[in-house]
């Protein structure tokens, strides 16, 4: 899967659970830049990004990821 | 479809619940609840997921969450705000993660035993405590712990977390069977379901404090929406059964009674066989049995004289076997046996018969299930039955509507149809609500639909208060006839103040509409209130989307219509111009 699949697919991902069709994701954004991105809605996206990717996350992977570029860079060392 | 129809999605709904709550909430006649949930560990999601359950069930909860695994303490020592809240319903969110005495192979069998003991008191302590809210709790019942130190010895051995938690999980279950108002939701069921190493996630759990793993949330909200929407009378009523590939393999009007597949001895006839008498024991509860085959009649009928049939034709209470498109005998039997079709579900193995109901009656559930080894699993884990609450007269209702059915039949008989009701010899018996009674009218108020002028609803402490309250006026109704005991199946309260009293609540059981049970009832109740010193009695309707039936009945008992707009019309009635209706029912009148 190429980087721009992995993104447009992260993307459709955050547009559904934050009910938003125009957001635009970009690898500096953290959920300081989105209302609703609370550690709340961070699990419900790792979840449904487990599920798109087939992939499985360990508590190391996830504990600590700063912003949506660590995210997508994460979901690409697993997808591979 | 909708996306609640189970089996659902729960990925989906966890990833579109803001676009789907924005559309739910359009929907028309929400009923508002207060729902308090307490927490013995991350609410966040399962209150967002419920909220979509209870919206699909056509409930609209505004929600109380209490303080971050603080369940003991808000009911223990409540600061006043769970009170004011008023809940309708209340949730503790407990796990295996909230007990705090949890042995270990430290202790002695002793010092294990107390600890069970004082983990035990705990949580008997913020039960009791629950009960002030005179509303229904749901309590949660234990997972299984995800490690056994002592491996499988640890279900025998006082100090194992296995034995501690069977033996909570007893003592709980003892504590809801013997409660009135408790209810169980079966979080350890769904964790052995599910499988305990899907249901919980050490990582979930460490980083955010969920007790149960994310993508189960919805699952277990599911089951505490079923919970909450059986006590709120939403259960499903009926089942419309196919018959060919449905409650047998094989086309009976092909390969004859003999050729279905039906019997134990093959693993096809198995499925079947299972399937009928788990339909069965669903009867047992009073749900409703219909057929809607397309069939000769007596071939259809046939498959249930076989001896090694479950179910027999008489277990049936409509029985459509025709050429007719099945949303036609659907509608059909809705109507003969008078229920709501959003009371039924339909089970078909065909999926083009599926979507055409689906299409023709967009209120009956259709059962989705792909193969006849599903099918028993299609309707138990949909919880259209969910069983919260079993009167004597649940066990009664299929046979009490075949008596309906047999009064209809003798209806026809008849030159005038008051000549038909003498002859049903009906006898009443009517009096003030009384502790034995409490239960079946609670009942009877949160499910009665149709025949209820204000929709109010009362909690089972609601109705007990009001048996000792002096300014009440209340009123039951048994109905039996030559054809059987119809049961309790009529309630009034009214509200005295002053020389005037208010009907706060008219409810009957539809089936017993136009028996001149209804007018009985009002006889009862004037000559209660005029035995009270009420001078005039005001009657309100309340219009919802289902009972229109009652818009116009106390105009045509003698009241006098005072006033009419969209949210509600107003009658009154002077007592002293009252004329009794009754001329068919022996009345018993007790106090």
């Amino acid at each position: 899967m190429t980087e721009q699949e992995i993104f447009d697919h992260v993307q459709e991902i955050f547009r559904t659970v934050f009910d938003d069709e125009d957001l635009v994701l970009t690898r500096e954004m953290t959920s300081a830049d989105i209302e609703d991105w609370d550690s709340l809605e961070q699990i419900n996206l790792l979840v449904a990004i487990e599920k798109r990717f087939s992939i499985k996350f360990q508590l190391q992977d996830v504990k600590d990821l700063p912003n949506v570029g660590a995210m997508l860079d994460l979901v690409k060392r697993m997808a591979a | 479809m909708s996306l609640f129809d189970y089996p659902f999605d729960g990925a989906m709904l966890l990833q579109k619940k803001r676009s789907l709550r924005r559309e739910l909430l359009k929907k028309p006649n929400l009923t508002p609840k207060k729902v308090a949930i307490l927490s013995g560990s991350t609410i966040g999601e399962i209150k967002n997921i419920l909220e979509l359950f209870l919206l699909g069930y056509g409930i609209a909860p505004e929600f109380y969450v209490g303080n971050y695994g603080l369940f003991y303490e808000n009911l223990v020592f409540d600061d006043g705000s769970l009170a004011a809240f008023k809940p309708d319903i209340l949730y503790i969110h407990t796990s295996r993660k909230n007990l705090k005495n949890m042995p270990t192979t430290a202790d002695t069998a002793q010092s294990a035993g107390e600890k069970l003991e004082a983990e035990w008191a705990r949580f008997e302590a913020a039960f009791n405590a629950a009960k002030r809210f005179g509303c229904p709790v749901i309590v949660n019942s234990f997972d299984a712990p995800t490690h056994r130190v002592m491996g499988n010895r640890d279900a025998v051995d006082a100090r194992g977390g296995v034995y501690f938690i069977n033996e909570m999980n007893a003592r709980l279950t003892t504590y809801v069977g013997k409660n009135e108002g408790f209810y169980l939701n079966d979080l350890a069921y769904l964790a052995t379901r599910f499988g305990l190493d899907n249901w919980f996630s050490e990582s979930e759990w460490y980083l955010y404090k969920y007790a149960v793993s994310m993508q189960y949330i919805p699952e277990l909200c599911h089951n505490i929406a079923n919970i909450i929407k059986s006590l709120l009378g939403k259960n499903k009523k009926g089942l419309v059964l196919d018959l060919d590939n449905t409650l047998w393999g094989g086309v009976i009007g092909e390969v004859g009674p003999e050729g279905i597949e039906l019997s134990t001895e093959t693993p096809g006839g198995m499925a079947y066989h299972e399937f009928q008498a788990y339909l069965k024991q669903l009867e047992n509860l009073g749900i409703l049995l219909n057929v809607a085959s397309k069939n000769e009649p007596a071939a259809a009928e046939s498959g249930f004289a076989r001896s090694d049939s479950p179910l027999k034709r008489d277990d049936f209470l409509c029985f459509k076997a025709n050429w007719e498109p099945k949303s036609q005998s659907i509608a059909e039997i809705a109507k003969e046996i008078n229920i709501l079709p959003e009371s039924l579900v339909f089970v078909d193995d065909n999926p083009a018969e599926r979507e055409i109901v689906r299409q023709q009656l967009p209120d009956v559930t259709v059962a989705s299930f792909d193969g006849p080894e599903k099918m028993i699993a299609a309707i138990d884990r949909a919880g259209y039955f969910e069983t919260t609450t079993l009167s004597a007269d649940d066990a009664k209702r299929n046979e009490m509507y075949r008596q309906n059915l047999a009064r209809a039949a003798e209806q026809q008989s008849f030159g005038s149809y008051e000549d038909y009701l003498k002859s049903l010899e009906m006898q009443g018996e009517f009096g003030s609500f009384t502790p034995p009674h409490a239960e079946r009218i609670t009942q009877l108020i949160n499910k009665t639909n149709q025949f209820n002028l204000t929709t109010r609803r009362y909690t089972g402490p609601e109705v007990e208060a009001l048996i000792e309250d002096e300014n009440a006026v209340t009123l039951y109704g048994r109905l039996a006839d030559k054809f059987g005991d119809n049961g309790l199946v009529s309630a009034m309260i009214g509200h005295v103040h002053g020389t005037e009293c208010d009907i706060e609540l008219w409810i009957m059981s539809c089936r017993v509409f136009k028996r001149q049970m209804e007018h009985t009832m009002m006889d009862e109740f004037v000559r209660r209130c005029a035995a009270k010193g009420v001078t005039r009695i005001v009657g309100r309707y309340l219009p919802t989307a289902k009972n229109l039936l009652t818009k116009e009945i106390y105009g045509t008992m003698g009241f006098e219509k005072m006033s009419e707009s969209e949210t509600e019309s107003v009658f009154a009635l002077q007592v002293e111009q009252y004329v009794p209706q009754n001329t068919v029912i022996a009345v018993t009148a007790k106090e």
